[in-house]
């Protein structure tokens, strides 16, 4: 037991020191909060100024309309970013010199023939590409005034309108432990959840690699041979295995803390003026170039994003945290020990790449079902594959965000931790040979005698 | 009484035989030196030895019990593939191996202090071992061998890469751990170090043990009855005296009219009559039988090894 410990404790400290190590623990978490921070902080440059757009109407005959006698004028509504401005009497034809010598970002052309017509057209003349939200934000507008404006002209008042106008708000209901629980936070959830299971993902193929080159190493040189007279091999595995572990935790709790520090320090400091909401929403939905449906991301504008935070309760992270912990080590213990076997069958880093491929797939499916658990967190496809013990870790980690019922994850995990225990055995009957042979291209027909070997 | 004994070995690879039913016994507190052309087979017996290979067929003894891994903490290896941390610096690398050796973290520094100061290494300390010569990572393992004062030490080809000052110092460390107790096993190519350091051999050829034994007794077997006669006068009359009865191999002109015949007797009973005729034509310095060098027994033994097989 003490060897084992002192094989871990020169695997994580000769890890800790080194360069690459401490680089990666702050370069990781710049990049982090830069991918938080960057797409607020980007709007907030390109959103500083004021949009005007221009806007011009024109009779069928391709007449201008003044700003006085135009029916839709103050139809769209403005708010601090976009600002309307109605002009008189252009003629179409200036539009062009408009757009060239004036500051306006952009002229709207409306023609009043989509009063009358069912696929009339507005012109929007701009120099650059505005965002899905402006573009959305002016066809609605127009839409619903044309569609009050006909629903009036069949003699319905405002309020009978109104009282018409749909207006559903879905809230899903979850039954859990016999009762309905309203959800809340979806997409956060499933931001979550993502987010925990790449970065398993991560880990395990980071410092997998780093197993299996620690032994590549070993073995190359040689000083397996003069180690091999102090402790048993299986000693060995097992303390490289975990010494690289606590680098790998070492590593994400820095990441954490210096995440949140610098996120932290750079919102009190740098981003002076909350970002307006409506500026999260048109990010968001530049982003993830789709449109608004989801009420969710009203809660998510109205209420900010740091109190968001408040809005899960505390309890919740911590069983997320706890989970994501579990997965993260004995997901990596898992591929550990498989990356172990690999790294002592061969003589070369070059050579890895024959057995690397039986351990890489796994891995990189549950990466493909972990993206389509976003969408379905709770689907067939994503149910079984968060039971399979060699995608379970990452793919359950987009369940877990959605309390799936105890009894499974217990199952996940028992099965996850009994093919460890089966894996590591198998593995370290395939180091306990391998990591002394020399000289011998190794193929899967040899590997399987050496599991039948005796000790 | 031996210490280890090695008892009807065999190993094969696939496709030829390593060990054909070698058996080695070394006795408590000599230096045993394995010998073989390259490839014999002297790296697997190493390797058996130390664990790292098992051996098809055979028994391990230590102390007269069956050699178990724990007898491993009693022994000291120096792989001829020297291998060290590339990364790791030197002193923390020493205080490491040493400790999975079993020695307390404050005993390891002590005996390294001890060590690096005696071979004049001690700013080696923070160093990278990929910064060290040859030569300097092979000093640093030997003293990571023998720092846990193992019963056994067992050491692959010891000398070679290391200058002869170098080579030298070493060999007397080697006779210096013998006196202590110390038994050590080497394989070896440098048959001058055999006749300097050995007690006893094994020779071993094309998987088999060809030859066991102790060192004097080998060569005193492989003497072919020269003498080496140191004489003053006229090699002429000497010559003349001997008339063809004895077979004058080498002649040598020594300073002052001192001279150096070697000579060859059919029979060894036959010193003194050739003495009688010497004497009677030259005046006698010395007289002396000549035993042949490791390097001539393993020359003579190989190739005669080769001849009936």
């Amino acid at each position: 037991m003490n060897k084992i410990s002192l094989i871990i404790k020169r695997e994580y400290i000769t890890r800790v020191r080194k360069r690459s190590f401490i680089i990666m623990t702050i370069i990781g978490p710049v990049l982090f909060a830069a991918f938080m921070i960057l797409p607020f902080w980007l709007t907030q440059l390109e959103d500083s100024g004021i949009k005007t757009i221009g806007v011009t109407e024109y009779s069928d005959d391709l007449r201008p309309v003044s700003a006085e006698s135009s029916e839709f004028k103050d139809v769209i509504p403005e708010n601090e970013n976009l600002k309307f401005d109605y002009l008189n009497t252009i003629e179409y034809d200036d539009i062009e010199n408009l757009i060239e010598h004036t500051d306006y970002y952009g002229i709207l052309v409306i023609h009043q023939n989509i009063l009358s017509q069912k696929n009339g057209e507005v012109e929007l003349f701009v120099k650059k590409q505005p965002s899905i939200g402006i573009e959305s934000h002016i066809t609605k507008s127009l839409e619903n005034f044309i569609y009050d404006k006909n629903l009036l002209s069949i003699n319905l008042s405002p309020e009978e309108i109104d009282a018409l106008k749909p207006n559903i708000k879905l809230k899903t209901n979850k039954y859990d432990k016999g009762e309905f629980k309203e959800q809340k936070l979806v997409d956060f959830k499933r931001g979550i959840g993502y987010a925990a299971g790449f970065l398993i993902y991560f880990f395990i193929f980071f410092f997998g690699a780093q197993v299996m080159r620690g032994v590549v190493e070993e073995k190359t040189n040689r000083i397996i041979e003069v180690i091999i007279t102090s402790v048993r091999p299986f000693q060995l595995m097992m303390g490289k295995i975990s010494g690289i572990a606590l680098v790998a935790l070492t590593q994400f709790i820095a990441w954490v803390i210096l995440t949140v520090g610098i996120y932290q320090f750079v919102q009190t400091n740098f981003l002076r003026n909350p970002v307006s909401p409506q500026t999260h929403e048109v990010v968001a939905n530049d982003l993830m170039n789709e449109t608004v449906e989801n009420s969710d991301n009203m809660t998510f504008a109205e209420n900010g994003l740091e109190n968001i935070f408040d809005l899960i309760h505390a309890g919740e992270y911590l069983y997320i945290l706890g989970i994501f912990l579990f997965y993260f080590i004995f997901g990596y213990l898992l591929y550990g020990a498989m990356f172990a076997a690999i790294g002592s069958a061969v003589d070369s880093e070059t050579d890895t790449q024959q057995f690397m491929l039986p351990v890489t797939i796994p891995l990189i499916l549950s990466l493909f079902v972990l993206i389509n658990a976003i969408t379905n967190p709770e689907g067939q496809l994503v149910f079984w594959f968060s039971l399979i013990p060699f995608t379970s870790p990452v793919v359950m980690m987009a369940r877990i965000p959605f309390n799936p019922p105890v009894s499974e994850v217990i199952l996940s995990m028992s099965i996850l931790v009994l093919t460890f225990l089966i894996i590591t055995w198998l593995a370290g009957k395939i180091y306990r040979i391998g990591i002394l042979m020399y000289g011998k291209k190794v193929t899967y027909r040899e590997l399987l005698k050496w599991l039948k070997y005796k000790d | 009484m031996s210490i280890f004994e090695a008892l009807h070995i065999t190993k094969s690879f696939t496709g030829h035989n390593a060990l054909d039913n070698v058996s080695i016994h070394v006795p408590e507190g000599s230096i045993y030196g394995l010998l073989g052309p390259n490839g014999a087979g002297k790296t697997t017996l190493i390797r058996i030895i130390n664990k790292i290979t098992a051996p098809d067929n055979g028994k391990l003894m230590f102390r007269g019990k069956e050699y178990t891994h724990n007898d491993l903490l009693h022994m000291g290896y120096l792989p001829e593939e020297r291998g060290l941390y590339k990364k790791m610096k030197v002193g923390e690398q020493a205080l490491y191996l040493s400790q999975l050796k079993g020695l307390s973290k404050s005993e390891a520094m002590k005996r390294l202090k001890h060590w690096f100061t005696k071979f004049e290494m001690i700013d080696w300390w923070n160093k990278k071992v990929e910064e060290l010569s040859k030569g300097m990572a092979q000093k640093v393992h030997f003293i990571i061998t023998v720092l846990h004062e193992p019963k056994l030490l067992i050491f692959d080809e010891p000398f070679s890469g290391f200058d002869p000052v170098n080579a030298n110092m070493l060999k007397n460390e080697v006779l210096k751990l013998r006196e202590r107790g110390t038994t050590i096993i080497f394989s070896t190519h440098d048959m001058a170090s055999v006749e300097e350091l050995c007690d006893n051999i094994t020779l071993i050829d094309r998987s088999k043990s060809i030859l066991e034994g102790r060192v004097s007794d080998i060569r005193a077997n492989y003497k072919s009855n020269i003498y080496e006669l140191e004489f003053e006068g006229d090699p002429e009359k000497l010559v003349q005296k001997l008339n063809g009865s004895y077979e004058l191999r080498e002649l040598t002109p020594l300073e002052e009219g001192k001279s150096r015949a070697m000579i060859h007797l059919t029979d060894s009973g036959l010193g003194n009559e050739f003495l009688k005729l010497a004497i009677s034509s030259v005046k006698i310095n010395s007289f002396r039988e000549v035993l042949p060098t490791m390097n001539e027994v393993f020359i003579k033994a190989v190739s005669e090894n080769k001849k009936y097989t």
